[in-house]
């Protein structure tokens, strides 16, 4: 490797002064690219929370007019809102909830037992992940409308249930393929049977992959719009209230609740990445 | 309960499978067939019936064309646009960006951790006729002095093309990470330049991930209604607008459910004219 890299300095230090400049732009235009791209993936989110501090004149918040915290410290003032951010994350929670459990004992089924009848079961696993969310959303109204099922608050969990799985089951199957089943087995040749030994070393091995499972379909189901418009019925989440907010003039407190969703999911994100990088080091230290 | 389970080991995947396959059966394969049911009903509300009434299908390829064009050209550039502009941003991370990796990857999916329909509407805030892009490139002399973004198809593809972003990005970054070095070292040793090593060695490696990031963002961009809704006028409607209006405002369901599933035929097209253009193989992995 050190070798490599003296040859590299010494043909280097050969080539001509427009190689080189050449090559520091090529360097530079890759890193002043990348930083443009993140300008632009980051621009609409700054806008979302500079706009929950505007201070809008009439009742469009889409030209910047003034500074207040009024809309944060009265998030509560429209109505409608706190009913349907209430609903959001009660829907999230028992779905991410339920889900979980169908996704992680399919994964189970899947990867650690061959069966007749494994091919279809992961077809059907991953069907609803290549289906549009419109047809989703279409197809369920349709069944709810045949069988006059009134849609509302069951309706929607019902739903996200059913996309959330999939993605459960990803996740769980990932961390289950390089699973090291030699754990079980000692486990078992010391005398656990089967359920011991599931709540005892399965669960707890897997509980990381399970987590962020969840953690993915919880943040899913609170973003979704597409599927739960459809089957929503009166019922209003988040999303819902926003889309009949968008129709006539979104206020500002909408993007305080925005902001605070993204500062929360910022936070938990970037005290996992600490986490694991620390570990990381840790194990390295350790070697 | 153990012993249960020694007593009938070939039940097992069953019972695991039981509940989850349950659910995916009564809400989603059974609503699927109810709306195939529903696409070939006949009359007006609330009075539609079975009649096998495949005009419907005919219809929605003749009525709605424009619409249907224009969700797969509008999905089609953004998937593209997202590709040119993901693969170097993805391919800086995984080769220049050192330890910090892990935040540059949290960049690219944060705007997820922004509601999806408060997201689009910043885009209204960014793209406004009073605001600041649309008053350079009217200074610059791009756009006409009356010019405008919103409510041109520019605005809804470059909607699309953010929102989609990370579900391009995420599956190449996962594809450049696991590049051995070692083989780019090899080509350098070989008298490869950096061009060639790129399009010899990086580029076909990151194939897989390229593949899986064009179907991701092909497969939601196609369906979408929001970007059009938000960002653009009847004019640029795409066929989830059509869905959208005939299922839930005017109470068209024959029409609706035909056209789900013209929607789904068309992704399925594209998809395996896809797959013939880049090898079969690479789409299964």
């Amino acid at each position: 490797m050190s070798a490599t890299t003296a040859d590299t300095a010494v043909v280097t230090s050969r080539l001509g002064v427009g190689a080189r400049a050449w090559r520091f732009v090529k360097r530079h235009t890759l890193t002043v690219y990348a930083a443009l791209a993140f300008i632009y993936l980051l621009l609409p989110i700054a806008v979302v929370i500079l706009f929950s501090f505007n201070d809008p004149v009439g009742r469009f918040n889409y030209v910047w007019q003034g500074f207040t915290l009024d809309n944060w410290r009265e998030w509560d003032a429209v109505l409608g809102l706190r009913e349907a951010v209430t609903t959001s994350l009660q829907i999230a929670t028992l779905s991410t909830i339920v889900a979980t459990a169908l996704g992680t004992l399919m994964a189970m089924a899947i990867v650690r037992h061959h069966f007749r009848g494994r091919g279809t079961t992961n077809i059907l696993v991953f069907l609803p992940l290549a289906t549009p969310e419109i047809v989703l959303g279409a197809s369920l109204l349709s069944l709810f409308i045949t069988a006059q099922v009134a849609t509302g608050f069951g309706t929607i969990f019902v739903a996200h249930v059913m996309f959330i799985v999939s993605f459960i089951v990803v996740t769980v199957k990932a961390r289950l393929v390089g699973f090291d089943r030699h754990l079980e087995e000692a486990a078992m040749d010391l005398g656990a049977n089967e359920w011991t030994t599931f709540r005892k070393v399965t669960l707890p091995l897997l509980s990381p992959a399970i987590l962020a499972g969840a953690l993915l379909g919880f943040a899913i189901s609170i973003d979704d719009f597409i599927i739960t418009y459809f089957v929503a019925g009166p019922t209003q989440t988040f999303p819902v209230f926003v889309w009949g907010a968008a129709r006539v003039a979104v206020p500002p407190q909408v993007n305080v609740i925005a902001s605070s969703i993204f500062l929360i999911a910022v936070t938990i994100a970037v005290v996992n990445v600490i986490i694991s990088s620390l570990r990381a080091g840790r194990q390295q230290q350790g070697a | 309960m153990g012993s249960f389970f020694h007593r009938h080991r070939g039940l097992t995947p069953y019972l695991l499978l039981a509940p989850g396959l349950a659910w995916l059966t009564l809400f989603f394969l059974l609503p699927l067939a109810f709306l195939g049911y529903q696409s070939l009903q006949s009359g007006s509300f609330p009075n539609y019936t079975f009649t096998w009434e495949f005009s419907n299908y005919a219809k929605a390829f003749t009525d709605f064309r424009p619409q249907l064009m224009r969700s797969i050209t509008y999905a089609g550039m953004a998937t593209v646009l997202a590709l040119l502009l993901a693969y170097p941003l993805v391919y800086w991370i995984a080769f220049r960006a050192g330890r910090w990796k892990n935040l540059f990857l949290l960049f690219i999916v944060a705007p997820f951790f922004v509601t999806y329909l408060i997201r689009t509407l910043a885009w209204l805030n960014i793209l406004a006729d009073e605001g600041p892009v649309v008053g350079v490139l009217r200074d610059v002399g791009v756009l006409a002095d009356d010019g405008r973004l919103l409510a041109t198809p520019v605005a809804v593809v470059a909607g699309i093309t953010y929102n989609f972003f990370a579900l391009m990005a995420l599956p190449i970054y996962v594809s450049l990470e696991q590049i051995d070095h070692r083989l780019l070292e090899a080509a350098k040793d070989l008298y490869a330049s950096p061009a060639q090593a790129f399009l010899r060695v990086t580029l076909p490696l990151s194939a897989p991930g390229i593949v899986a990031g064009t179907l991701l963002t092909f497969i939601p961009a196609a369906g979408d209604f929001i970007n059009a809704q938000l960002l653009g006028t009847p004019q640029q409607y795409m066929l989830g607008n059509v869905i959208q209006s005939r299922f839930l405002e005017l109470i068209d369901y024959p029409t609706a459910a035909a056209l789900s599933f013209v929607l789904m035929a068309t992704i399925l097209t594209a998809l395996l004219l896809y797959a013939r253009i880049v090898g079969s193989e690479k789409l299964t992995g």
